[in-house]
């Protein structure tokens, strides 16, 4: 059978990097307003090529948090990657090996692996370098000019820039929820953990990653014992 | 922020989150049975979004009205199952309109 080739890859990645580029300028404009410069967040995207992790990984750094809690927070945060990594590897084709594995898990996010896993053949090397490309550039790029362009634009419409990675959060949130009550749940129950924790002055001592992770868990796991997804369990939902 | 602590915070970032992808990629070999550790991984990254975007989203614009007018546009716009570029846009957009209208 065969195989998608590297321009395949471009071509399905080519959305995939325009969403991530004009995401990524947002992401830029917030992370400057936190105070940290721009070599380090165009650094950050190229090396990371994600964006909940970056953003928690940023208000850490700007709380001036601990390595330690900097690790768990972005292994909690990232850990969906696992389950994507370990889905994609049902599909890799033959010639797929070792060290192409090492080099093409680098690109594994939501984006890639929704576009990766429900192509109809099995995925190559090639394709996955392909299908990477564009949204790094884009990803990396997009950082890049949102430092840049940040500092030329009026005060008022950076600010009103700041919401755009929250409103990207919402965009994948509102449609996994819908016809998904296990998601509504876990949504609301994690919000209302994390409302406790930040405003409950108990919990005063712990610091914002720790109450990312805390109450994301308590949302998961409750929601996981209450609502198990369905016994035959592929993830369709990235 | 020291230059020396920022480099600690993005080898320890890129590293773990690089690690979280390659393991898994690279030795994986069979299939994942256990029903609940399914389900968590599941639910996981939607409750990281959730607890990361409230309250936070109310004070990413510096004011909490033109903040909480891009979440309705962006919850508003979520529901059509619009693009992630698309929502995250439009609240920006209209945080900024109704900033101009304060």
């Amino acid at each position: 059978m065969d195989q998608y080739g590297y321009k395949n890859g471009l071509r399905d990645g080519l959305p995939i990097g325009l969403g991530y580029l004009s995401v990524s300028f947002g992401f830029a404009i917030w992370a400057v307003k936190q105070g940290l410069p721009g070599w380090f967040l165009i650094l950050l995207s190229g090396t990371n090529l994600t964006s909940a992790g970056q953003v928690a990984g940023v208000t850490i750094i700007t709380a001036a948090g601990m390595l330690t809690e900097m690790a768990l927070t972005q292994l909690v945060i990232n850990l969906r990657y696992a389950l994507m990594s370990i889905t994609l590897t049902q599909k890799l084709d033959s010639g797929f090996s070792t060290w192409k594995r090492l080099i093409a898990s680098f690109f594994v996010t939501d984006e890639i692996f929704a576009v990766a896993s429900t192509r109809e053949r099995l995925v190559s090397f090639p394709y996955m370098m392909g299908l990477g490309t564009l949204p790094w550039i884009g990803w990396t790029l997009g950082t890049a000019l949102g430092f840049f362009a940040g500092a030329l634009l009026p005060p008022a419409f950076s600010a009103a820039l700041g919401i755009a990675i929250y409103g990207m959060f919402i965009a994948i949130l509102v449609p996994g929820a819908m016809g998904d009550r296990g998601v509504v749940m876990a949504i609301c129950i994690s919000i209302i953990a994390g409302l406790i924790l930040r405003y409950v002055p108990l919990f005063s001592f712990l610091s914002e990653g720790f109450i990312i992770i805390i109450s994301a868990l308590i949302g998961a796991i409750i929601t996981a014992a209450v609502r198990p997804i369905p016994e035959k369990g592929e993830v369709t939902d990235p | 922020m020291k230059t020396g602590s920022l480099y600690l915070y993005l080898l320890v970032m890129a590293g773990v989150t690089y690690l979280i992808r390659m393991l898994p990629f690279t030795l994986f070999r069979r299939k994942i049975t256990s029903r609940f550790v399914l389900s968590a991984l599941h639910y996981i990254p939607y409750a990281v979004l959730a607890t990361m975007t409230v309250p936070a989203v109310f004070t990413s614009t510096g004011n909490s009205v033109t903040a909480a007018a891009g979440f309705v546009a962006a919850l508003v716009l979520s529901l059509f199952k619009r693009s992630l570029t698309e929502v995250a846009l439009a609240a920006a957009a209209v945080a900024y309109v109704v900033s101009l209208l304060l």
